[in-house]
């Protein structure tokens, strides 16, 4: 049974704004903080069609918001194919298995007492390098961080020298000419460089 | 219609083989007739490719699912602005839907190009022909849009339901058309190699066509930022997918040339560097096209794989020994007419604005092929997502953001230590200033501190013009503030239209810097529990879970999580509504994995951003992902004040100079040193106009 499309919530809306001026909330912290429910227990009714509404979800943990766990799967990429980091992923695709598995093994392993580099390192071992989405900074990898940079400055290097040798070139030129030129009335030393250029081109 | 369909596809293919030997022969030899035929087959293509569209659309609207295409992408109960759109949602229909837009683009160039550029128009033609054939037998022979199916399903399977969204109504279109314009700046670099004809003409004869696709690409660009944030849930716009940074790329290189090409126009250099620049923007765009259908890399939004890539492949190979060969050929005509005086003028630090815009795009692909190169060299793969990007590009975007502010002041040829000081004590004092704050008040990202310090300088080099510009008016003829700035700005439309779409790029790099600062958390409520998260703006949220209702749409059924929001400082925000669909067929039978729709409320300072992730136990028990997301809005503002400069650059009335088309007239170089222009190209000029 599927309820017509606006009733339930228009009535929905006008209660929860009531209960939104109850309860104004206190700043403490971004953890998510559940506030007590008017009547101390919600009832939280069953969906006329669950099977509509995606696929089933469990409840919020302090482990979904913790900002370790939330900083190891953001350097996790998802084994699923989707090119999303672990915590992307599950946040996202809620139809994925593969990211609430995988956040599930973090916490397995964070609940075993291991560091965040340990817990990369389990899963590097078990999928490979490309379980990380950035690679490690070693090796062969490192040329993927180095080469932009390295042939950026190389070629703005090259391209500056180039640049202060012509101008040097220009300059010296336009020194000599000034010389050889200089009795042509209001030619500054520049534009006496470039006619001078200009008749050794044309073999003048 | 699919036997109309292949049948105009046909045409086309002979049209366009017809097309290219006549354009080249006509281009060769100078023949009335064959330039005039050439011209007149260009018409005749479009006109036959729109037939095609026609079909294939008509077989759209007709739900006629023998089509094997029509099954594949569209349902019965598919909303029709949908089912248009289905036309490019597949790879079929957009392959047919590129090579139908590239001869619209070929037929209009042929159409409004002005007759001072006729010689270059055969070989224009037979450039555009020769790319329009290639999409129609790639359309034929490899991804044929009119297959039909053995049998007729009673409904088709429907369009994925991410596409189902008024952002892709629009987004890919304004990318094609992004795409496919650059085919006709890099056909006039063709007919200007071809011809010998390498003054500024070509350039001049292109200037509206560059704008006008760099306009294209950054408006498409954007709307796929927009569409990939209100639709796929995660929060962000950009993720560095690799078909992301393959739209990425041709918009650097043409950004690039953009400004570049002010350099030969003004001083006659870097004729190589625009050459290969306008040809790389090109081949990056066909390569970005091969990068989406070859699936040799792996993304969300690639097509289906097939043998398409091979064929894009082919021709990325063969275009850029085409270009390599004719470039070699035309290496001593490109001898630049002046050379650089200064390390401090403008000429320099264009080239330098070229060097990093030139370096993003190779470190974007770079980073994009690195997998591939990984692979290859040691036989791992590895993954380059987001934090490698970011952690490369951020410092070269921040030098090319600082070299927007510096490179229109500085001026042409060598600027003097006055000209310098007058023009940079302002700004540089601004920018100064504002990093100076930001480290007193303890800025959070380093990064970030760094854009905003740098948005303050440029635009105060920007205001800083105007305002100049704006008082020397008011002195010189008496007009009122007001007058004198609009009728600067209506007088020099290129430069000022120019600044606006830098006072855009910068809006857009401000945006980005407040992405630093997203905050995000998950909750799952019972209805009337509430949860807060605190804003990076120091104030609190509370988020209040209302309900989750279901109800039958058109295509979908629909359960919709509504969240009553109030905030500690401003009172009630609003009501947010984020929806889980399950799109089904006109029997009701579910026909994707459910979707999920965000809920956004947007606002000035930041967008409050609440994805429903699902129910617990079937019940009205929700989980949420809140998030609340910085300077968002200004993203798409950006891109509002971008486009509005592009479009006072295009006003007409602003061309070139009569000393500039004097200076590109043919015969000018040739009065200079005596050797006239060969008879043959002349007769081109005259004998070439219809």
């Amino acid at each position: 049974m599927i309820y017509p499309r606006d009733t339930r919530i228009t009535r929905r809306a006008m209660l929860g704004a009531g209960l939104a001026a109850l309860f104004p909330g206190v700043a403490r912290s971004q953890q998510p903080e559940q506030a007590p429910n008017e009547s101390g227990q919600a009832p939280s009714a069953p969906l006329p069609r669950p099977d509509m509404a995606g696929r089933p979800r469990s409840r919020v943990t302090d482990y979904e918001n913790d900002p370790f766990v939330v900083g190891i799967e953001s350097e996790l990429r998802c084994t699923c194919g989707c090119n999303l980091s672990v915590y992307t992923c599950r946040t996202t695709d809620f139809t994925c298995q593969t990211s609430p598995a995988m956040h599930q093994h973090v916490i397995a392993l964070m609940e075993q007492g291991k560091t965040g580099e340990e817990i990369l390192q389990e899963f590097v071992a078990q999928y490979g390098e490309t379980v990380l989405m950035a690679p490690p900074k070693r090796g062969f990898n490192i040329a993927a961080y180095v080469v932009p940079g390295v042939v950026i400055i190389a070629v703005g290097g090259a391209l500056s020298w180039v640049l202060a040798r012509r101008a040097r070139l220009m300059a010296s030129q336009a020194a000599a000419a000034s010389n050889d030129l200089g009795d042509v009335p209001g030619l500054s030393s520049e534009e006496a460089a470039r006619l001078k250029a200009e008749l050794e081109r044309l073999g003048v | 219609m699919t036997v109309l369909g292949n049948l105009a596809l046909w045409l086309a293919l002979i049209l366009a083989v017809w097309g290219v030997g006549v354009g080249f022969l006509g281009g060769r030899t100078g023949r009335p007739e064959l330039i005039q035929s050439a011209r007149r087959t260009t018409y005749a293509l479009c006109g036959v490719l729109v037939v095609a569209g026609v079909a294939l659309l008509t077989a759209l609207l007709r739900h006629d699912f023998n089509v094997a295409y029509v099954a594949s992408y569209t349902s019965r109960n598919l909303p029709t602005v949908y089912v248009i759109s289905a036309f490019y949602g597949g790879q079929a229909g957009s392959l047919l839907f590129w090579g139908l837009v590239l001869s619209v683009f070929a037929a209009l160039a042929q159409w409004v190009t002005p007759r001072r550029y006729n010689h270059l128009m055969p070989y224009v033609g037979a450039t555009t022909c020769a790319i329009v054939l290639f999409f129609v037998v790639v359309t034929l022979f490899a991804s044929n849009p009119f297959t039909r199916l053995p049998f007729t399903p009673m409904d088709g399977r429907g369009l994925n339901p991410q596409l189902q969204n008024p952002g892709m109504v629009v987004h890919p279109p304004m990318l094609y058309l992004g795409y496919i314009s650059i085919t006709i700046p890099f056909a006039f670099a063709v007919a200007a190699l071809a011809m010998k004809r390498l003054d500024t003409g070509w350039l001049h004869a292109i200037r509206k066509w560059t704008v006008v696709s760099w306009l294209f690409l950054t408006v498409g660009i954007t709307l796929g930022m927009w569409w990939a944030y209100v639709e796929l849930g995660w929060g962000g716009y950009w993720a560095w997918d690799p078909v992301e940074n393959a739209s990425f790329l041709p918009w650097l290189t043409m950004t690039a040339f953009l400004h570049s090409v002010m350099i030969q126009e003004k001083r006659g250099m870097l004729k190589k560097w625009n050459i290969i620049l306008i040809s790389m923007s090109f081949l990056l765009s066909i390569f970005g096209t091969f990068l989406t259908r070859s699936g040799i890399i792996s993304s969300v939004h690639s097509f289906t794989q097939s043998s398409v890539g091979y064929y894009f492949l082919a021709f990325l190979i063969l275009l850029v020994v085409g270009v390599a060969w004719l470039l070699w050929l035309r290496l001593p005509l490109l001898e630049a007419d002046a050379q650089l005086e200064s390390m401090v003028s403008r000429e320099a630090s264009f080239l330098f604005n070229n060097l990093l815009l030139v370096g993003i795009a190779f470190s974007i692909l770079w980073g994009t092929l690195f997998p591939i190169i990984s692979e290859l060299v040691r036989g791992t793969q590895v993954t380059v997502g987001p934090p490698f990007f970011n952690q490369v590009n951020i410092p070269i975007g921040l030098g090319l953001l600082a070299l927007t502010g510096v490179g229109p002041l500085i001026a042409w040829r060598k600027a003097s230590l006055k000209n310098l000081r007058r023009q940079f004590a302002v700004p540089v004092t601004a920018g100064i200033v504002t990093a100076a704050l930001l480290t007193a008040l303890r800025f959070g990202d380093f990064y970030a501190g760094v854009a905003l310090s740098l948005a303050v300088f440029v635009v105060a080099t920007i205001l800083q013009e105007f305002a100049r510009g704006a008082g020397a008016r008011h002195r010189l003829h008496g007009e009122n503030h007001v007058l004198a700035l609009a009728r600067l700005v209506g007088r020099n439309r290129r430069r000022y239209g120019g600044y606006i779409v830098h006072v855009g790029i910068v809006i857009y790099f401000v945006a980005f810097a407040g992405m630093a600062f997203k905050t995000e958390m998950e909750a799952s409520l019972k209805p009337g529990e509430s949860t807060l998260l605190k804003s990076p703006f120091g104030h609190v949220y509370t988020f209040t879970h209302l309900g989750v209702s279901q109800y039958r749409d058109v295509n979908r059924v629909v359960s919709a999580a509504t969240i009553d929001v109030t905030s500690d400082r401003g009172g009630r925000v609003g009501v947010i509504k984020s929806e889980k669909r399950q799109h089904v067929d006109s029997f009701g039978r579910p026909t994707f994995e459910p979707s999920t729709e965000a809920g956004i409320h947007s606002g000035l300072r930041e967008d409050i951003y609440v994805v429903y992730a699902g129910s617990v136990e079937g019940t009205e028990e929700a989980v949420y992902r809140f998030t609340l997301n910085p300077l968002v809005w200004w993203v798409w503002f950006g891109c509002v004040v971008l486009v509005a400069g592009g479009v006072i650059v295009l006003w007409p009335g602003g061309g070139p100079t009569r000393a500039s088309l004097r200076r590109a007239m043919p015969g000018y170089a040739a009065t200079l040193t005596g050797k006239p222009e060969p008879a043959s190209e002349t007769a081109v000029v005259t004998g070439g106009s219809p």
